[in-house]
């Protein structure tokens, strides 16, 4: 044994009512291995269950992609620009899959690690922030496919592609803001498990997956509302270079939008938290 | 000596029990709010009780003391360790630890069914507290710890269950924290591992000066392993002295038959279950038995489903929690048939203990010696200073008489 064990040279811990916050952070920190380990189990275990693997993570986005451009493009006649609608859904479907992953799996995750809560302790944060970063390795699969396609169809990349990480980052940020809020609604309420799935189905058509804002200005204040407006358009912008134009005050209106969701998410959540144990 | 190393002081934990109506569904809560807009819901439609789990428990363990937490079901020694492993929050009173805790609270919490021996190994490690680089500094360690070397790339959903607990206790049982908190875990998993890992806890506390909590109802371990116990009761700390002491006042409290509804069941998954134990006795009367008097204990039981075969068995403990004897059915005859819904089961044998009281506890297994139940401590007699035939105890040394025929 290497270590010496002092315990009049180790930190002090008190536990008190109401005392948890003093660590929780420090915590939060030196927990992030398990974060890691918590999402690579996730992941694993679902490319090992499922007979396609992979596939499952291509196959769902394809048949979504066709869908949406049906929809939009040939029903109801949505302008695609010069980009071929399908790499325009993708663009957009990126971003989304990355925010209905990440939400979905935050809403079921305390279920499924429910005797890890009740067995173990470390900052419940990481339960909702291992359902991003799944949600995150989930869309590198789709990315992957996006970039191939685009490649086919002669979209050429340029130096706005440099930029797509800070459009990932934010659309994570919404993606733990609005975690947290369904996995603490969860929790408290059960039948939130039945409304999240509806909120994803409402949340498609909110956002502008199938269909361009810049061809919609009436509607662009409206739809800035919605925080992942902005971060579809990033995404689109820096794909598609010059083809797709930004609006900034939309992403100013987002990004509000986003803070907003994330510290309200991050004080209800830790509101709820400390009774996570007597309740499941 | 420095300060301790754990202080507990006033400590307190209130649950809020919910009756009925308000079942924490929304729907619910919302249908209350509009049948009745000027009320809060949750007084409209339920009434909520305070139980409190701990009160005012304190006490200090010093580095390198084993204390054994002992007492019944619902004593509140499980929610005292859930605020020392910081999974809850107490309501009053507070804990200091001096020192990385970490906490055993269940075997192979975390483990995952589809992954492998190998990636169970890390995961469970990084969920009790471990760094990725410590695990892999005592991998080798604790796989030849667990004998699991040829199945590391099984997933574990394939292990036999005594593989998967061995694994589970070895990645424990390598933690290095300064403060162990262990609950029960060693119930489980065969007698030749459980001794292997008391004895790894032992010496890691006596080598390392590391302190640990240890809850248990192997008693034997605790008078073995522990420098101190106390014992919580209804909440409370009611003894706090050496192992030895603190188990015979927990053995002293112990049955006043209350019952066979108050019976402990600690095994078993309820195919066949234990409804009574009946000690012959006068109506009314407390059995109290001279020695090598008759003694008769019928076993009332119920069968769920088909199970086949039955084999019971009888312990008899000691006031100081020592099991004095063990006896099988299939050391002197046949298996029950189980044919009825219920059914009765009887032992017939000559007292041999010595005066004291005695506690009794009863199980049955399956033919494949699964348990199907056990009923802990489930009722006591009283043995009498005196012979069956009428002469006197006299003071003499011994826990048992024999019957031996004497040759001259």
């Amino acid at each position: 044994m290497t270590e010496t064990s002092n315990p009049s040279e180790a930190p002090t811990l008190v536990l008190e009512a109401g005392r948890t916050e003093a660590h929780y952070w420090r915590d939060l920190w030196r927990y992030r291995e398990l974060l890691g380990f918590l999402a690579w189990r996730d992941v694993k275990v679902r490319y090992k269950q499922a007979v396609l693997g992979v596939a499952w993570a291509v196959v769902q986005p394809v048949v979504q992609t066709f869908l949406l451009t049906f929809v939009f493009s040939k029903l109801a006649k949505m302008p695609g620009g010069d980009i071929p609608y399908p790499l325009l859904v993708l663009a957009g479907l990126l971003p989304w899959q990355l925010f209905s992953g990440a939400f979905s799996g935050a809403g079921s995750s305390l279920v499924t690690n429910a005797n890890l809560i009740s067995k173990v302790y470390f900052p419940r944060l990481i339960v909702p922030l291992s359902a991003v970063v799944v949600a995150l390795i989930d869309m590198a699969v789709l990315l992957v496919l996006t970039g191939g396609y685009a490649a086919f169809a002669g979209v050429a990349p340029t130096w706005r592609l440099l930029l797509l990480p800070l459009f990932i980052f934010g659309t994570m940020l919404i993606a733990l803001g609005a975690g947290l809020w369904i996995t603490a609604l969860t929790v408290k309420y059960r039948d939130f498990r039945f409304i999240a799935p509806f909120i994803l189905q409402v949340g498609v058509f909110v956002t502008p997956v199938g269909y361009r804002t810049d061809f919609l200005p009436n509607w662009r204040d409206i739809l800035a509302f919605n925080p992942l407006t902005s971060m579809v358009e990033g995404f689109r912008w820096c794909m598609f270079g010059g083809h797709s134009e930004f609006y900034v005050r939309g992403l100013a209106t987002s990004l509000a939008m986003t803070a907003a969701l994330l510290a309200s998410g991050l004080w209800f959540f830790r509101q709820t938290e400390r009774k996570f144990a007597d309740v499941i | 000596m420095s300060q301790p190393v754990i202080t507990v002081e006033g400590l307190g934990k209130r649950y809020t029990l919910q009756h009925q109506a308000s079942s924490g569904l929304l729907r619910d809560q919302l249908a209350g709010f509009l049948r009745n807009p000027f009320r809060r819901s949750k007084a409209a439609n339920a009434t909520a009780e305070d139980f409190w789990a701990l009160r005012k428990v304190g006490f200090a363990v010093n580095q390198g003391d084993i204390l054994g937490i002992i007492g019944r079901n619902g004593a509140g020694k499980s929610t005292l360790l859930k605020i020392l492993s910081r999974i809850t929050e107490p309501t009053t009173g507070r804990v200091s630890l001096r020192g990385r805790v970490a906490s055993l609270l269940e075997v192979g919490t975390g483990f995952h069914g589809e992954l492998s021996g190998r990636e169970n190994i890390f995961l469970n490690g990084a969920i009790l507290g471990m760094t990725r680089t410590e695990i892999r500094r005592k991998f080798d360690e604790i796989v030849a710890f667990a004998e699991v070397e040829k199945f590391l790339d099984t997933p574990v959903k394939h292990y036999s269950s005594g593989m998967y607990v061995r694994l589970a206790f070895a990645v424990a049982a390598h933690l290095e924290p300064e403060i162990l908190i262990i609950d029960e875990v060693l119930a489980v998993g065969d007698q030749e591992f459980q001794k292997k890992c008391l004895g790894k806890i032992e010496k890691v506390t006596r080598n390392e000066g590391r302190t640990v909590l240890f809850v248990s109802h192997n008693f034997a371990a605790v008078r073995q392993l522990c420098t101190r116990a106390i014992l919580l009761h209804e909440g409370r700390v009611v003894t706090d002295a050496p192992p030895v002491e603190t188990i015979t006042q927990y053995m002293k409290m112990m049955p006043r038959s209350q019952g066979s509804s108050a019976y402990r069941h600690i095994a078993g998954d309820g195919r066949a279950r234990i409804t009574a134990l009946r000690l012959n006795a006068p109506p009314g009367a407390a059995p109290v038995y001279p020695i090598f008097e008759n003694i008769r204990i019928d076993i009332d039981f119920t069968v769920q489903s088909s199970v086949g075969a039955l084999e019971f068995f009888l312990l008899v403990y000691a006031e100081d929690g020592e099991c004095l004897t063990a006896s099988f059915q299939r050391d002197t005859g046949p298996f029950t048939k189980s044919s009825g819904p219920t059914g009765t089961v009887s032992a017939v044998f000559k007292n041999p203990f010595a005066p004291g009281r005695y506690l009794v506890s009863a199980g049955i297994f399956d033919s494949t010696r699964q348990f199907l139940d056990w009923v802990e401590f489930a009722e006591s007699f009283q043995v009498e200073t005196g012979f069956a035939d009428g002469r006197a105890f006299d003071q003499r040394l011994g826990r048992f008489s024999l019957l031996p025929e004497w040759r001259t």
